[in-house]
C-alpha cells in the first residue's frame, strides 16, 4: 500500500464545508445568476410543445432540404419524427430537444469568443485547453453533485451539465478554424489598412465557419449523449423514459426512448454537416488550399 | 520613364535598414555592424539576419525591381515598406513621410492611402467574388458600397477579366486570379503599388502578357512599382532600375544595361552569364549619337538590341528617334554585335 505521508481528511472537509458554505449563503445568487438560462430552456420548450406536431416536421423538412437541395435527407427526417409521433414519444422529444438548443445555443454564445481570445494569445490558449481537457474528462457526476446541491434538482443544473459537457469541442475547433486561415489571405488582409476587428469579422470568421460549423455539430451531438444522465436530476424526457425503461426492467420502453434520442442525432447530425459542406463549397476550401 | 533625366523626386527612401529575425535581435545586429558575415550571426546566435543595411532610393513613376534568389531578403524587403515587418534598425521614408514613426491608426491609413500590394500567392479572399475581392480595399478604406463597386468594375475591365465579375476566385486559373489581385490593388490608385513576386506563380507564356500588361500600365498611370523578382529576364524586361540582393545586402543598383554590362560582382556576372543581353541592352545606350543622314529604317529610342537585329538583314544603318519621332542617332550592326559579344565569358 502506498504510505499516508500525511493525513488529507482536513483537505476533504474543507472542501466538503467550503461547498457547504457557499451552498449555504450564495445559493440564492447562483440561481438568480441561472435564471437567464432557465428561462432559454422554458421558452424553447413552451415553443416546441405548443407548436403543432406536422408544423414541427415540415420546418425541420425544410430546413433539411435548404442544407441539401435533395430530397433523401427530408425523407429520412420525416420518418425520423414520424416514428417519434407512433411511438408516443413526441412530448419527451421536444422537452429533450429543447435541452439540447438551449444547452448548443449558450454554448455558441459563450464558446465562440474564447475560440476567438484563444486563437489570438498562446498564454490564452495554454492555459484554457486543460481547462477544457478538464471539462472533458472529468466524470460529470463529480461536477453534477456540486451543481445540484446548489441549484436543486430540476432544469437548472441538467443544463448547465450539459453545456460543460458540451461546450469545449465548440471551443476548441473554433480556435482552430481562426488560426487554420490561410496566412496569405491574412497577410493580404492586413497589407490593405485592416484593424483587427475587420480581420476577424470580414476575413477570419467566414473562413472560419465551416471548421465553427463542425465544432456546433459536435456541440449537439455531446449534448444529446448527456440526455440521460440529464434526466437522472429533473430534466425529463426521452433521457427519462429510457432511465424508467431500466428501472422498471421495461426493455421495450428504455429501446424506443433509446432510438428516439437516436433519431434527434440523426437529424440533427445530418443538418449541421450537410450545412458545413455546402459552406465548405462556397468558400472552395479544398482548392483554395491546393 | 527617364529617371536620368529629371530629378529624381523621391517615392521610397530606405537608409541602413536592417532585419534580424529571432527572439533577442539586438546582439546580433552588435555582431552584424562588428563586421560578421550572416552565417556567423546565425550559428552563433541562432538569429536569421533578414536585411544587411540596405539603403535605396526609388524615384516616382517607375519600376524598380529587386531581384534576388530565394532566400536573398528580397521579400523581406518589400514588407518593410508597408511595415508588414518591422524592421531592427533602420529608417524608412515614403513621400516623405517616416514610415517607422507612425502610430497604428496612422500606419493603418498609410495602407489604406498609399500603398497597395500584390502577392506571389496571390491572397484573395475566397468566400468573396471577383468584384468584391477588387473592391476590398476601398471597403476597408470605408468607400460607400456603390462607388466602391463600380470603381472595381472599372478596373476588372482594364485587366480584361470583364464577365467574370461575379465568379469565385476559385473558378480562374492562375493568370487570371492574379489579375484580380492586381485590380484589387489598382482599385486603391495609390502612388505606389508593391509588387511581391506578383508573376513568379504563372505560366511563362501568361507571365510575359502580364509583364507586357504592367508595362502599358505604368506608362498610362504613372505609378512608382516596386517589383520583387527572382527572374532575372523578367527584372531587364520591366526594369527602370533594377536592384540585386544576396544574403539581405544590396549588391548593386542601377539601369538595367548598367548591370548587364558592368556586373559589380562575380554573382551578378552569373545571373549575366545566363540572361538574354540582346533583350537587356537598349539601342541608345550604344548607338552612334548626334546629327546623321536620315536612315531608311528606325526604331524608338526605347528599342532594345534584339528588336534592332532583324531590320540589319536589309540595312546596313538603323535609325534611333526620340518619341517626337526626330533621329537621335545610328546604330550598325556590327555595334550591336560588339555589345553583345564584350561581356561573354570565355571569348576574350
Amino acid at each position: 500500500m502506498f504510505p499516508q505521508l500525511f493525513d488529507t481528511r482536513p483537505l476533504r472537509r474543507a472542501v466538503d464545508d467550503g461547498l457547504n458554505w457557499v451552498v449555504r449563503h450564495w445559493g440564492g445568487y447562483f440561481e438568480a445568476a441561472a435564471y437567464p438560462l432557465l428561462m432559454l430552456l422554458k421558452a424553447i420548450e413552451d415553443l416546441l410543445i405548443a407548436t403543432p406536431w406536422w408544423l414541427i416536421i415540415a420546418i425541420l423538412a425544410g430546413i433539411a432540404w435548404l442544407a441539401t437541395r435533395r430530397w433523401q435527407l427530408p425523407t429520412v427526417v420525416v420518418a425520423g419524427l414520424m416514428f417519434l409521433g407512433v411511438m408516443d414519444l413526441w412530448k419527451d422529444a421536444m422537452t429533450t430537444m429543447a435541452l439540447m438548443l438551449a444547452a448548443t445555443i449558450t454554448a455558441i454564445i459563450v464558446s465562440i469568443p474564447v475560440g476567438v481570445w484563444m486563437s489570438r494569445s498562446l498564454n490564452v490558449r495554454k492555459f484554457i485547453t486543460p481547462v477544457l481537457d478538464l471539462m472533458q474528462t472529468l466524470p460529470s457526476f463529480v461536477y453534477l453533485i456540486p451543481t445540484v446541491m446548489i441549484f436543486g434538482p430540476g432544469k437548472i443544473p441538467a443544463l448547465i451539465a450539459t453545456i460543460v459537457y458540451a461546450a469545449p469541442p465548440l471551443v476548441r475547433l473554433t480556435d482552430l478554424g481562426l488560426r487554420s486561415v490561410d496566412p496569405a489571405v491574412m497577410e493580404a488582409s492586413r497589407a490593405f489598412g485592416t484593424n483587427p476587428r475587420q480581420r476577424l469579422l470580414g476575413v477570419q470568421i467566414p473562413l472560419a465557419l465551416p471548421t465553427i460549423l463542425a465544432g456546433i455539430n459536435q456541440t449537439t451531438m455531446m449534448a444529446l449523449s448527456m440526455v440521460v444522465i440529464a434526466s437522472m436530476i429533473g430534466a425529463g424526457g426521452l433521457g427519462y423514459q429510457v432511465l424508467q425503461g431500466i428501472g422498471r426492467l421495461e426493455v421495450s420502453r428504455g429501446l424506443f426512448a433509446g432510438l428516439g434520442i437516436v433519431v434527434l442525432a440523426i437529424v440533427f447530425d445530418r443538418i449541421t454537416q450537410s450545412f458545413g459542406k455546402q459552406l465548405q463549397a462556397r468558400i472552395g476550401l479544398a482548392e483554395a488550399r491546393s | 520613364m527617364s529617371a536620368t533625366t529629371t530629378t529624381p523626386d523621391l517615392a521610397i527612401a530606405m537608409r541602413g535598414v536592417t532585419k534580424i529575425f529571432g527572439e533577442r535581435p539586438e546582439a546580433a545586429l552588435e555582431m552584424l555592424r562588428s563586421g560578421k558575415s550572416k552565417s556567423d550571426v546565425q550559428s552563433e546566435t541562432n538569429h536569421v539576419v533578414g536585411l544587411d543595411n540596405v539603403s535605396l532610393d526609388i524615384a516616382k513613376s517607375q519600376i524598380f525591381v529587386v531581384m534576388g534568389l530565394s532566400g536573398s531578403g528580397k521579400s523581406t524587403l518589400i514588407r518593410h515598406v508597408n511595415r508588414l515587418i518591422e524592421p531592427t534598425a533602420g529608417e524608412i521614408v515614403v513621400n516623405g513621410t517616416d514610415v517607422l514613426k507612425m502610430s497604428l491608426d496612422e500606419l493603418r491609413t498609410y495602407r489604406r492611402t498609399q500603398v497597395a500590394m500584390v502577392f506571389q500567392k496571390f491572397g484573395l479572399m475566397p468566400h468573396r467574388s471577383v468584384i468584391d475581392n477588387v473592391a476590398y480595399g476601398l471597403e476597408v478604406r470605408g468607400v460607400e458600397r456603390k462607388t466602391r463597386l463600380a470603381e472595381a468594375a472599372k478596373w476588372i475591365e482594364i485587366v480584361g477579366l470583364s464577365g467574370y465579375e461575379n465568379s469565385q476566385p476559385r473558378q480562374l486559373s492562375g493568370g487570371q486570379q492574379q489579375r484580380v489581385g492586381l485590380a484589387r490593388a489598382l482599385a486603391m490608385d495609390t502612388d505606389i503599388i508593391l509588387m511581391d513576386e506578383a508573376f513568379s506563380a504563372l505560366d511563362p507564356l501568361i507571365r510575359s502578357g502580364m509583364q507586357d500588361q504592367l508595362i502599358e500600365l505604368q506608362k498610362s498611370l504613372n505609378k512608382t512599382i516596386l517589383f520583387i523578382t527572382h527572374d532575372f529576364d523578367e527584372a531587364l524586361k520591366i526594369g527602370d532600375r533594377i536592384a540585386v540582393l544576396k544574403d539581405g545586402a544590396l549588391q548593386q543598383e542601377g539601369k538595367p544595361e548598367d548591370i548587364v554590362l558592368r556586373p559589380a560582382n562575380a554573382h551578378i556576372e552569373e545571373f549575366v552569364r545566363e540572361v538574354n543581353k540582346a533583350r537587356a541592352i537598349h539601342v541608345r545606350s550604344i548607338m552612334e549619337r548626334g546629327e546623321h543622314e536620315l536612315c531608311a529604317q528606325a526604331v524608338s529610342k526605347d528599342a532594345r538590341c534584339e528588336d534592332v537585329l532583324p531590320l540589319f538583314a536589309e540595312h546596313q544603318w538603323v535609325g534611333v528617334v526620340d518619341d517626337q519621332g526626330a533621329q537621335i542617332g545610328r546604330v550598325t550592326a556590327k555595334q550591336v554585335i560588339t555589345a553583345l559579344a564584350r561581356y561573354t565569358p570565355g571569348v576574350n
